[in-house]
Order: C-alpha cells, then sequence, then structure tokens
C-alpha cells in the first residue's frame, strides 16, 4: 500500500478527477486523507466523550448508597472530578479541532461544513441514503466523508459538541459562582433555557443524541469499511484511505 | 402618615432605647452581611432620613410572603413595620378598608411622587381584561399600571410576582403575568420563593431603605446577597452527597441517619435561595433539615417542572408523554436505533451473500462488483 504525499494535494493535485472534495473519486488507490492530529483528537475525543457519558449518566442517576461514615468516601465527588476533567479535555479538544480547521488540509474543515446550497451535495446525500436503504448496488467512492457521513457529523460533532459545551460550562459556573469565567462566559445560558434544571434536562439529552449518533458512527464505520469500496476504519489510526478497486466514479 | 418623621425619631417616640436602637443596627448589619464599619452609617441613615412610604399591593396570591414576613425575626417585623418603612398601604395588614384605604393610597401616590416603593405581593391576570381579580372594585392590573407609574422601584415578593408561581402553571387559564412583564419601565427586584424567607424580605427591605439604593442583582433581577448560591452549595447534607450517600426511599436507613435527598428529587442543586444559611422560623430550620427534599420554589416555573420527588425533569413541557425524562427518551431511542442497526446489519450481512453468490453463479447484472 502507497500514499500520496500529503504535500501533493496542497500544491499540485494530481491530473485525475480524484481527490476533489465531496466528488467521487477515481483511479487513486491511497489518498493521506486524515492528517496525525485529527486523528489524535478523533481519538481524545471518542475517549473523553466515554467517560463524559458514563459519569454524567452517574451524575443524573447516582449509585447505590455506600454505608458508614461520610468522610470514607468520596463517590460523587470523584464521578463530578471526573466529569469535569473530561469535560475540560473535550472542550479545549474541540477548541483545537476548530484551530486545526483552519490550518490542516482541506478534509479538516469537513467537520464544520454543511454544504447546504450545493445541489451536488444533496443528489450524493440522497444517493448514499438509497444506497443504505439497499436501492444502490453500488456506493459512491469518496476520499472525505460521504455526504450523509458529513450531514451526521455536523450535527452530531460540529453543532452537538458546541451545545454540550455550551450548556455544560453554564451548569459549572453554577459551582464555580458569580464573578467566575465560566459565569461571565457562559452564565447567561441557565436563564435563557428557564432555569438550572431546564439546563440539566437538555445537557442530558444532549448526551443521549450524541450516544445515538455513536451508535450509527460505529456501526456504520464498520460497515463501510466491509461493504464500500474503500477502507474507514484504518484511515482514523493510518490516516490513508484505500480503495478497493480502480473502478471510476 | 409620618411625613418628614426620621426612621430613628419614630422609633424613640415609641419607646425604643437608644441602646436598643444601636442593637437593632448592629443586628440589620448582620442579617445584611455587612461588617461591623456599616453599623455607623445605618445608624446615621436612620437619624437623618425621612421614612420612605412603602405601598404594598396584592394580586392574584395566597398571601404566604405576608404571613413570611411578619414572622421575620432579625429585624423583627413590628420594628420594620412600625418604626422603618411607612408601609401606608397594605389592605392585608392595615385597619383601615374601603374608601378610606384606597383615598391613603392616592394620597401617597401624589405626596411622594417618584418617591415611594412599590411592593407587589402576588401578579396581575391579564385575560378578560384583568377581571380574574378585582381590588377594590377595579382590575387588579389597573391599580398595578396606576402604582407603578409614579414609583421609585418596584419590589416583587414572592415566586407569584417574580415567576407567576401555581396560578401561572400550566396552562395558565386566567394569563397570570409575572410582574415584570407588565411593568417594564421601573427597576425591579424579585425576591423569589414560595413564599420568601422572612428575613429575607426584610433584608431587601432594610437595605433599600438605609443606602437609598437598590441591592446588587444578579443576571435575573434577584438580590446577589440572598440569590447567589444554591441551596445545594451550603447544605449540611452535602458531605453525603460528594461521599455518594443517598436517601432511596422515604422510610429507609439513609432517611434515619441524615443521608443527601438527591435520588428523592431534592431540587437544591439547582435553586438559587439562602434556606440552607438563613433558615426558616428564626434559623430554626428548613425542609431538608426536616428530611423533605427542597421543592425548588424560588425558581421559575416550579410547578410545571415534574415531580418533586425524582431527579430527572419529565419532557411534557418538550412534547414528550407525562411521565418521560430525558433518560426515557433517550433509552427508547437508543433501543429504537440499536434495533435498527442490528435489523440493517442482518439485511446487510444477507445481501452480501447473495451478491457474492449471484456473482459466481450467472454473473452479476450490475454494473461493477461491489467487494
Amino acid at each position: 500500500m502507497t500514499s500520496i504525499d500529503p504535500a501533493s494535494l496542497h500544491t499540485a493535485p494530481p491530473a485525475l478527477p480524484a481527490t476533489i472534495d465531496g466528488e467521487p473519486v477515481g483511479r487513486v488507490s491511497a489518498v493521506y486523507v486524515y492528517e496525525a492530529p485529527v486523528r489524535l483528537w478523533h481519538w481524545t475525543n471518542a475517549a473523553a466523550i466515554s467517560v463524559l457519558a458514563l459519569t454524567g449518566y452517574l451524575i443524573g442517576q447516582p449509585l447505590p448508597t455506600l454505608s458508614g461514615e461520610a468522610s470514607q468516601h468520596y463517590v460523587m465527588g470523584t464521578i463530578r472530578f471526573l466529569h469535569f476533567s473530561a469535560g475540560y479535555i473535550f472542550a479545549v479538544g474541540f477548541l483545537f479541532r476548530i484551530y486545526w480547521a483552519f490550518v490542516g488540509n482541506h478534509h479538516a474543515r469537513q467537520l464544520f461544513i454543511l454544504p447546504f446550497w450545493s445541489r451536488a451535495y444533496w443528489r450524493g446525500l440522497f444517493e448514499e441514503a438509497r444506497w443504505y436503504f439497499f436501492l444502490e448496488a453500488k456506493p459512491k467512492k469518496y476520499v472525505g466523508h460521504n455526504p450523509l457521513a458529513q450531514f451526521a457529523m455536523f450535527w452530531a460533532i460540529g453543532v452537538g459538541s458546541v451545545f454540550m459545551i455550551v450548556t455544560g460550562f453554564a451548569l459549572y459556573s453554577e459551582g464555580a459562582g458569580p464573578g467566575s469565567w465560566q459565569d461571565h462566559l457562559f452564565g447567561w445560558v441557565i436563564p435563557l433555557l428557564g432555569g438550572s434544571l431546564d439546563v440539566h434536562t437538555w445537557h442530558r439529552l444532549g448526551m443521549w443524541a450524541i450516544l445515538l449518533f455513536i451508535i450509527v458512527h460505529v456501526y456504520a464505520a464498520i460497515r463501510e469499511d466491509i461493504m464500500s469500496r474503500q477502507s474507514i476504519v484504518s484511515t482514523m489510526v493510518s490516516g490513508v484511505r484505500t480503495f478497493k478497486d480502480d473502478d471510476p466514479d | 402618615m409620618a411625613g418628614l418623621e426620621t426612621f430613628y425619631e419614630v422609633m424613640r417616640r415609641q419607646g425604643i432605647t437608644r441602646r436598643s436602637f444601636l442593637k437593632y443596627c448592629s443586628l440589620t448589619a448582620a442579617a445584611l452581611g455587612l461588617g461591623p464599619e456599616f453599623v455607623p452609617q445605618i445608624a446615621h441613615a436612620m437619624e437623618t432620613k425621612p421614612r420612605t412610604p412603602v405601598l404594598w399591593l396584592h394580586g392574584l396570591e395566597c398571601t404566604c410572603c405576608s404571613e413570611s414576613f411578619i414572622r421575620s425575626a432579625h429585624p423583627l417585623a413590628k420594628d420594620v413595620v412600625l418604626s422603618m418603612i411607612s408601609l401606608d398601604y397594605d389592605d392585608t395588614l392595615m385597619a383601615s378598608a374601603g374608601h378610606q384605604a384606597e383615598a391613603i393610597l392616592q394620597e401617597v401616590m401624589e405626596k411622594y411622587k417618584g418617591n415611594y416603593i412599590l411592593a407587589v405581593e402576588g401578579n396581575p391576570p391579564l385575560n378578560e381584561d384583568g377581571m380574574y381579580c378585582i381590588i377594590g372594585g377595579k382590575p387588579f392590573l389597573d391599580q398595578l399600571r396606576m402604582v407603578a407609574k409614579d414609583a421609585k422601584a418596584v419590589i416583587s415578593w414572592g415566586s407569584c410576582a417574580s415567576h407567576g408561581c401555581v396560578q401561572a402553571a400550566r396552562p395558565n387559564p386566567t394569563r397570570a403575568t409575572p410582574v415584570h412583564e407588565v411593568i417594564t419601565d421601573k427597576p425591579i427586584i424579585k425576591v423569589p420563593g414560595c413564599p420568601p424567607i422572612a428575613e429575607v424580605m426584610t433584608g431587601v427591605i432594610t437595605y433599600m431603605l438605609t443606602f437609598d439604593r437598590m441591592p446588587e442583582l444578579d443576571r435575573q433581577g434577584r438580590p446577589k446577597m440572598f440569590y447567589s448560591q444554591r441551596i445545594h452549595d451550603k447544605c449540611y447534607r452535602r458531605p453525603h452527597f460528594d461521599a455518594g450517600q443517598f436517601v432511596e426511599s422515604f422510610d429507609d436507613e439513609g432517611a434515619r441517619k441524615g443521608y443527601c435527598l438527591y435520588k428523592v428529587g431534592c431540587k437544591g442543586p439547582t435553586t438559587y435561595n439562602a434556606c440552607s444559611t438563613v433558615r426558616w422560623n428564626e434559623g430554626t430550620s428548613f425542609p431538608i433539615q426536616a428530611g423533605h427534599g427542597c421543592i425548588g420554589c424560588s425558581e421559575d416555573g416550579f410547578w410545571d417542572k415534574g415531580s418533586w420527588y425524582a431527579r430527572l425533569t419529565d419532557l411534557h413541557g418538550v412534547g414528550f408523554g407525562i411521565e418521560s425524562t430525558a433518560d426515557r427518551v433517550g433509552l427508547g431511542a437508543a433501543a429504537a436505533v440499536g434495533g435498527a442497526v442490528a435489523l440493517h446489519a442482518a439485511v446487510s450481512a444477507l445481501k452480501r451473500a447473495q451478491h457474492k453468490h449471484g456473482n459466481g453463479s450467472n454473473g452479476s447484472s450490475h454494473t461493477g462488483d461491489a467487494a
């Protein structure tokens, strides 16, 4: 397996119409798609979300009561500490990911862009949906995310992360107190959504929305790896997209 | 009417010694969370300033705010009412009634134009031109607007005036509306709670009269000195929360041991009030100390946010069933999506097997081989 030098994608795209984002590709066997920082962010983010979802669930529905002196335990304290720490990693990682969208390759921008006015994008999304409904015999090849995947990632990770960070830090500001930077930046969210209890509820619904995305994301990634014409799972490890056939389109 | 008499003169006239007066000033300073250096300032203000008239109106309400107010211990409500504020109109507490009472209202409004404080207990219903609450033969809405016009500031007593409370709970048939949505051109101080704590009420009013300014307010218009922290932040059961020791049901061992009431729906973590520090009835107790979770009575819309005995709110307001919580909806959706994924995987596997088989035997009619 050989990969194209990543620099060549920026400077001199191959003559074949292979690497235009969102467009089907032709005869290219391997393309460097996900740069190392993107891959590192992906797996850090996956770990952070796992910790956040688990600890967040337990904050709303705590574990069974422990007996003995209160001074012997710190279960809720530890769970909340893990949640807040993972939350900071999630937020800082997301900020870094936004930065990388500016300085990274053009695939790094896909997460934050929904080509709403592009007819070709919606046609591609429709075709991809048909492939998932078993109405297409053969999927198209994509170097980056396919249009349907881009749609899901834009909403669940692009918008979803912003929502969870804003509501999360708003809740954190309640403990940090008035005058804290969390309160200055995010405190306005609490009255906007109708009070602390409502923000808790929305934050929890946000968690479930992201968990639903993860179920679909993991399934689709594995299925595409097996059934589509390109690599998926290994691409997020090595950064290189390989194609299983040389057919055009 | 008190006219230009100062607070101090009135107190002395009522037989309060100077020593008692100074004690009272220290207590008030302490109640407001001020340092000892403020005591002379308070004393000086009370010696020199004429009493500010307060007009106390009652709309749709249950009078629990008044009931709470008259039980204030620091300062004593009688001191506040008889000595400090010139409570010239309060149809629940005043001796006069009928035309006599309404005449006082007019008199104060004219004499102290732009210089009196309007305290509102309850709220105006807007449906049917305000006919659901009639005071002195006229809709309360009219009285509120009339008195608010020349007021210096407005105090919204309790959750009714601040947020709407029970009469504004869904479906709100009378369209009961909080004061700040009706009076939009005056500074408004919200003192929510159902009722607010007595010392919080007298503390707010004492602060305004002694310093002649509004207390510092938070984003939602509540005085920071009483509403800047959650019940949970200063709860004496907080160590049990951090340890993970909860009352699982009201008759269990944890309940007897005084564990945290979080799991039986305590709203302390989402409620801003001073109950866990100031407490009630001269600092005797507060709901959590009595073994019952906080119901969040000082939070906006607390009637409509689900059970007082469940941690997660129901999503009735967002279009789900009355018994739905975020977890029920989330788990249901996860089960549905998980099922769909499993089904999809099965069909995918079947298709793939079929496709391979088809390619092997009689060639594919498709344009290419997917695998």
